[in-house]
């Protein structure tokens, strides 16, 4: 399946409140056991099956923790 | 990643760096999943496609939001705890052309500051209202608010909010429907990502509605505080769209926006007001003559005794009678007699937004400590008066003019010392020619009612135009 959309997440930025995991609809997405530099569990991307529809980037409260990528029509 | 574009990032209408903290330059100070974060991104997306960044002033309000002015690039002011709504109100009457946004939690909007967004939404100020309901007071730890369930818990509330001792939840969209002048009220949630949607419908076409210069828009938002609810962002979430929901529904309590007629600035009072008031003779008063713009932001300081207040009053009082916009604001030493005073005095043609100087672009220092204060507050190319022939060492500056002249020696000689003052206003007139010889006559003449002082006055007054025709023939 070609993947139509792609993640980039920050990690000093994500404070791990798992907001986009739970939204994501495909749930390619998940807390590691890695902790930043603030002490939060950072969101990771499983690099599979991201659609590229931006719901993870609006339920996430930082500004840019999130960088959402889509394939180009 | 070739051939993958951008879809969604970071909004422009954020600052790039966040200077609040060294070791948190991206990060918001917001806990992990509240609600407030979301918001502020809505609202820095909104402001971003209506390209509004440059003219848009956030007002900040006390609660956990207090640090919008880090965050958002754009103007920024930070009210007093419910006053935001007025503060915002002061703004846009100011400065019309500019996009005034009142961020407000349920404390700061519905308990201290319930009369400031009555009045505001039914005089139908042509503001935006950002209302973050969490139902709680997040930034204090967690107090009953207003809107706080019945039957549930705060720090003062330890048994759950009781009908009969902290009344009902109050129900800011529905209430503010009952007025006539608002545009558009709508309750929207950040339950989950489509009502997270939705939200972001609203917040912009709020903008959109001040954009057109409609009337007065508020969205209330029902807002997840994780950390104050004590339950994990997930659950919170789930906690707005199950209970919040059930209590405050979401929904437009009222859009008359596509009605509404495209607001103007409030017409100048009619008639005279300065003349019924007796302030001036009605025929004395004569506009500033069109093209002339005049901003003069003026701090004078010195003793108690040095006539430092009556200087700023006397200016002032000649402005107003010249058809200036003017402000006279005293700041009061502790002691009544020989400590420091000072005052800020704002002459302009262009309606004032705040009576205080803090860049002032005229300094009038008559003593050494009050150029020590004042100086490094000058603006570049401002103008400083100095009561002495030479500057302390340490007091230099190349940026701005300074005008050293014994004022005060100089009127001891003219026999009475008092009238330093009036000697510093004739150099200022002739300096910066901001207002007509007449009206400061004038002003004079309703002020100083001894003949005798006035004579004097005006004698001082001569000879500091003197003074500064000696310098600038
Ligand atoms: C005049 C005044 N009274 C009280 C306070 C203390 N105070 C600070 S924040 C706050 C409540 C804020 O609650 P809310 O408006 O709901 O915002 P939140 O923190 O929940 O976002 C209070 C009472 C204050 N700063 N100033
Ligand atoms: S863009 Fe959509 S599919 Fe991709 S990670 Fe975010 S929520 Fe999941
Ligand atoms: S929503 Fe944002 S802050 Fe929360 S886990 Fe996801 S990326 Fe991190
Ligand atoms: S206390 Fe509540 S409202 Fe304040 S930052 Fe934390 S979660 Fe947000």
């Amino acid at each position: 399946m070609a993947l139509h959309g792609n993640l980039i997440v920050s990690i000093e930025e994500c404070k791990g409140c798992g907001l986009c995991v739970e939204a994501c609809p495909p749930k390619v997405l998940h807390l590691t056991q890695q902790l930043n530099h603030c002490g939060y569990h950072t969101v990771e991307y499983t690099g599979q099956g991201c659609t590229g529809c931006g719901i993870c980037f609006y339920v996430c409260p930082e500004p840019g923790a999130l960088a959402v990528y889509r394939l180009a029509a | 990643m070739d051939g993958y574009v951008l879809a969604q990032h970071r909004a422009h209408s954020f600052y790039p760096v966040f200077d609040r903290k060294p070791d948190a330059q991206h990060q918001t100070h917001y806990c992990p999943g509240c609600g407030h974060g979301i918001l502020h991104k809505l609202i820095a997306r909104a402001i971003d496609e209506l390209g509004i960044q440059d003219r848009t002033i956030f007002v900040s309000p006390v609660g956990c939001a207090v640090f919008g002015y880090y965050y958002f690039d754009v103007g920024n002011i930070q009210a007093a705890h419910g006053r935001a709504a007025a503060v915002a109100t002061a703004v846009k009457r100011t400065r019309p052309q500019s996009i005034v946004i009142s961020y407000q939690g349920d404390g700061d909007l519905a308990a201290i500051g319930s009369a400031e967004i009555l009045h505001a939404a039914n005089r139908g100020e042509p503001i935006t209202v950002f209302f973050v309901n969490n139902a709680i007071y997040g930034m204090t730890g967690g107090q009953v608010a207003p809107t706080t369930p019945v039957g549930a818990k705060s720090t003062t509330t330890p048994f759950g909010r009781s009908v009969e001792n902290e009344g009902y939840p109050l129900r800011v969209c529905e209430l503010l429907a009952a007025l006539e002048a608002p545009i558009y009220l709508e309750r929207v949630a950040l339950g989950n990502n489509k009502q997270i949607t939705a939200a972001a419908r609203a917040v912009k076409k709020a903008l959109e509605i001040q954009v057109k210069g409609l009337g007065f828009s508020l969205v209330e938002i029902l807002s997840p505080c994780p950390t104050v609810w004590k339950m994990t962002p997930v659950e919170a979430q789930r906690h707005v769209r199950d209970e919040l929901a059930a209590i405050f529904p979401a929904g437009v309590y009222r859009d008359r926006s596509k009605d509404a007629v495209p607001w103007n600035a409030p017409a100048r009072p009619p008639g005279d007001v300065r003349g019924m008031l007796g302030i001036a003779p009605s025929n004395g008063k004569k506009p500033a003559p069109p093209g002339t713009f005049v901003d003069q932001r003026i701090k004078i300081a010195g003793f108690g005794g040095q006539g430092v207040l009556l200087l700023g009053e006397i200016l002032a009082e000649a402005g107003m009678r010249a058809g200036l916009e003017v402000s006279w604001l005293p700041s009061y030493g502790p002691e009544m007699r020989s400590g420091a005073s000072n005052c800020s005095v704002r002459l302009s043609t262009a309606p004032l937004d705040s009576p205080v100087v803090s860049s002032p672009n005229v300094l009038m220092a008559l003593n050494e400590p009050s150029l020590r204060k004042f100086l490094p507050d000058v603006e570049p190319g401002g103008a400083v008066f100095y009561n002495r022939t030479a500057l302390p060492e340490d007091c230099r500056r190349q940026d701005v003019h300074f005008i050293l002249r014994p004022f005060t020696e100089l009127a001891d000689e003219l026999g009475d010392a008092r009238a330093g003052n009036m000697v510093l206003l004739g150099a200022f007139l002739q300096m910066s020619r901001a207002l007509p010889l007449e009206a400061v006559g004038a002003a004079l003449a309703h002020m100083i009612p001894s003949e005798r002082l006035r004579a004097l006055d005006l004698e001082a007054l001569e000879r500091g135009r003197q003074l500064v025709k000696e310098i600038l023939p």
